[in-house]
């Protein structure tokens, strides 16, 4: 789950990273009870990157010009984000800016400090351009991430003197938020050094969707949508596409692999949802009636290959909750004979081989897209 | 031969006395893996199918000598179980469960990376050796012994395909699933170097999916030093950027991690990528078929 800036500040504060004095807003008017000193900075609270360039960022010299300026963000969709929050925070002087994280390097198989003289600008593109640049540290996750080795990391930077001794406290620091609230990356891009003193200008955290449990106080995931949300509570894997053929699978391989040959015929997939290992008749049941709650939704393909999951189990479940829209369904595996006689008595015919199956429902959501045209709806 | 494990490969099963635990021991033995342990702490002196439980590893270890661990222990437990299972020598040491965090994975590896033991997993199916031992989920019935060995990062996906090559005719030497985490054991690197010298092993199938640099690694490993046709397939050419999809694992961020450049990097390494998974058989009879009769 990634958290917005100011969440991600407000964690950066309790571990005593300095940021700049700020304050989220979500209306325009509370612009003007702002303690703050001006010039401020606006900007808007999304999750997607590329806010700068899309205009939500905005510095302000005086209430008025704050006032206007929040009212243009507030309301402004940034990438199909809609903007509902923005942090006002009181601008600095920046002398230099420096990138600091720690994040999970999945070959190296443990966590890595990462920083670069060349802050502000998109990390990816300095490791590009000039990786010379970049200095990273491995973290044996025994050890930790020892106040020696930050000190060390901020040598590597060319660092000296106070800002060194700076650099170092908040590098262990952003370490022990990496550990202690199980983030899967810590990032500060600008760390910037302003009036002396290092600052970050930005933050971004991503924590752990799977160590929720030790941090009952997390916010709630914002990213999600309705239907995402809801597949959540029934411990379904559901993400929203923009296509008009609803998929369902077990397994998130064979649903990924789903999708691809939806696509490979020429259909657009419009979600991609794994009932996941030994699926029951009632996962199945509200696999269904979410995948074809989107709209827009005009053919729906099930895919199973039945291992743990047994294929009267999902049988029982499509034809109890049988969808409006057209289907087609793929089934194969343990229990097939028994699978297929429940979908039969109902009619409805099951495929073995998933790529005839991928055809037939391309083709089936083609057909159906034409009927609509010519005015023929089912 | 196989790789990892064998008939002389004698299993322990920990968080045997739950639901998932009880159902695949039962499973297990069917496929004929010798279970010869469980573990459940607090059902120490009970049995499973048979199968004493103990209260810890190391008695279980002692007083049956078990080799192996396969590990169903709940996310919460899971860490702790796993290094139980390390510190008492087991190997390899197969984690099924799901959800773990991933700072527990990365502390898992490295206590394993130290004790030389190999893990696989966690959050995917195990392994196994057709015909002679399975540890983990995969559905017995899709074994034959053969000649293709398979590295995967999928499960059902992976079942998919066994059964391609089984129906072929082809069969399997052993078949691994790494696991759908960000950070997992054994690599495909580490798995295609025990399938470079198992001679029984004649190719090998390769089943990647997006994110993570797994596959761009395998790739190097395959043009540099790997000796065996491999085929691919790729799981995820449709998916964007930024989504997990059902993987933890599965993910893209920012330009790494895509399909796309899997699928290059594996091309120009030599390894035959297939479109869709129904076209890995018949990709590997041609490459088999070709060098078979030279």
């Amino acid at each position: 789950m990634k958290l917005f800036e100011y969440q991600a500040k407000e964690v950066f504060a309790r571990y005593g990273i300095p940021v700049p004095r700020g304050t989220v807003i979500t209306q325009p008017g509370e612009v003007d009870n702002l303690s703050l000193k001006y010039p401020v900075v606006l900007k808007a609270q999304v999750l997607v990157g590329g806010r700068g360039k899309a205009g939500g960022i905005k510095i302000a010299g005086s209430p008025q010009e704050a006032r206007a300026h929040a009212e243009a963000i507030l309301g402004m969709t940034i990438k199909g984000e809609r903007v509902r929050a923005l942090l006002v925070a009181e601008a600095v002087d920046i002398e230099k800016e420096y990138y600091l994280a720690f994040t999970v390097d999945r070959s190296a198989r443990r966590v890595v400090a990462v920083a670069s003289e060349a802050g502000g600008v998109d990390i990816e593109e300095v490791a590009r351009a000039t990786p010379e640049k970049i200095v990273k540290a491995p973290v044996d996750p025994y050890l930790g991430f020892q106040p020696f080795q930050a000190r060390a990391l901020g040598r590597r930077l060319g660092l000296t003197g106070r800002t060194l001794t700076e650099f170092a406290g908040i590098a262990y620091s952003l370490y022990r938020l990496l550990r202690e609230e199980d983030a899967e990356l810590a990032e500060i891009n600008p760390l910037a050094l302003t009036n002396g003193r290092l600052v970050a200008i930005d933050a971004k955290l991503i924590l752990d969707d799977n160590a929720a449990y030790r941090h009952p106080d997390r916010p709630a995931d914002q990213e999600m949508t309705e239907l995402e949300r809801m597949a959540k509570e029934h411990d379904l894997s559901y993400v929203e596409l923009d296509g008009d053929i609803a998929i369902i699978g077990n397994g998130a391989g064979l649903v990924m692999s789903t999708l691809d040959m939806v696509a490979h015929f020429g259909g657009r997939p419009a979600n991609f949802l794994d009932v996941g290992g030994g699926a029951s008749t009632e996962a199945m049941k509200q696999a269904l009636a979410i995948a074809t709650r989107k709209p827009g939704v005009r053919a729906l393909f099930v895919n199973i290959f039945g291992g743990i999951t047994r294929c009267d189990d999902i049988a029982r479940g499509i034809v109890e909750n049988r969808p409006s829209v057209p289907m087609v369904v793929r089934l194969t595996g343990t229990n097939e004979e028994e699978g297929r006689a429940i979908l039969e008595a109902q009619g409805i015919r099951a495929f073995t081989d998933p790529v005839e199956a991928a055809r037939e429902a391309v083709q089936l959501c083609a057909g159906r897209v034409q009927e609509v045209r010519h005015g023929h709806p089912r | 031969m196989a790789i990892l494990v064998d008939e002389q490969t004698r299993v322990l099963v920990q968080g045997i006395t739950g639901y998932q635990g009880e159902f695949h021991t039962r499973q297990m033995l069917a496929f004929g893996t010798k279970v010869v342990a469980g573990t459940s702490p607090g059902k120490g002196g009970s049995t499973v199918h048979g199968v004493p439980v103990f209260d810890t590893v190391e008695e279980a270890v002692k007083e049956t000598g078990a080799t192996a661990s396969c590990i169903f222990v709940p996310a919460r437990g899971a860490k702790d179980a796993a290094l139980e299972a390390i510190a008492s020598g087991l190997d390899p040491v197969v984690i099924i469960t799901e959800h773990i965090p991933v700072h527990d994975a990365i502390e898992i590896v490295a206590y394993a990376r130290q004790k030389g033991v190999h893990v696989v997993g966690p959050n995917g199916p195990g392994l196994a050796s057709a015909g002679r031992c399975k540890i983990g989920i995969m559905p017995n019935h899709l074994f034959q012994q053969g000649k293709v060995g398979v590295v995967s990062r999928s499960g059902t996906l992976t079942y998919e395909i066994v059964a391609a090559l089984t129906r072929a005719g082809l069969g399997e030497t052993t078949a691994v699933g790494l696991g759908g985490d960000p950070v997992v054991g054994m690599t495909f690197v580490e798995v295609l170097e025990l399938f470079e010298s198992d001679p029984e092993t004649q190719a090998v199938v390769l089943i990647g999916e997006i994110g993570g640099s797994a596959e761009e690694e395998a790739a190097e490993y395959i043009a540099r030093r790997f000796t065996k046709p491999v085929v691919a397939y790729i799981a995820g050419r449709t998916a964007p950027p930024g989504k997990r999809m059902g993987h933890a694992g599965a993910v893209i961020s920012g330009t790494e991690g895509t399909a796309q450049s899997k699928i290059e990097a594996l091309r120009a390494a030599g390894v035959a990528v297939a479109d869709l998974p129904s076209d890995v058989p018949g990709l590997l009879q041609e490459i088999l078929g070709s060098s078979g009769n030279s």
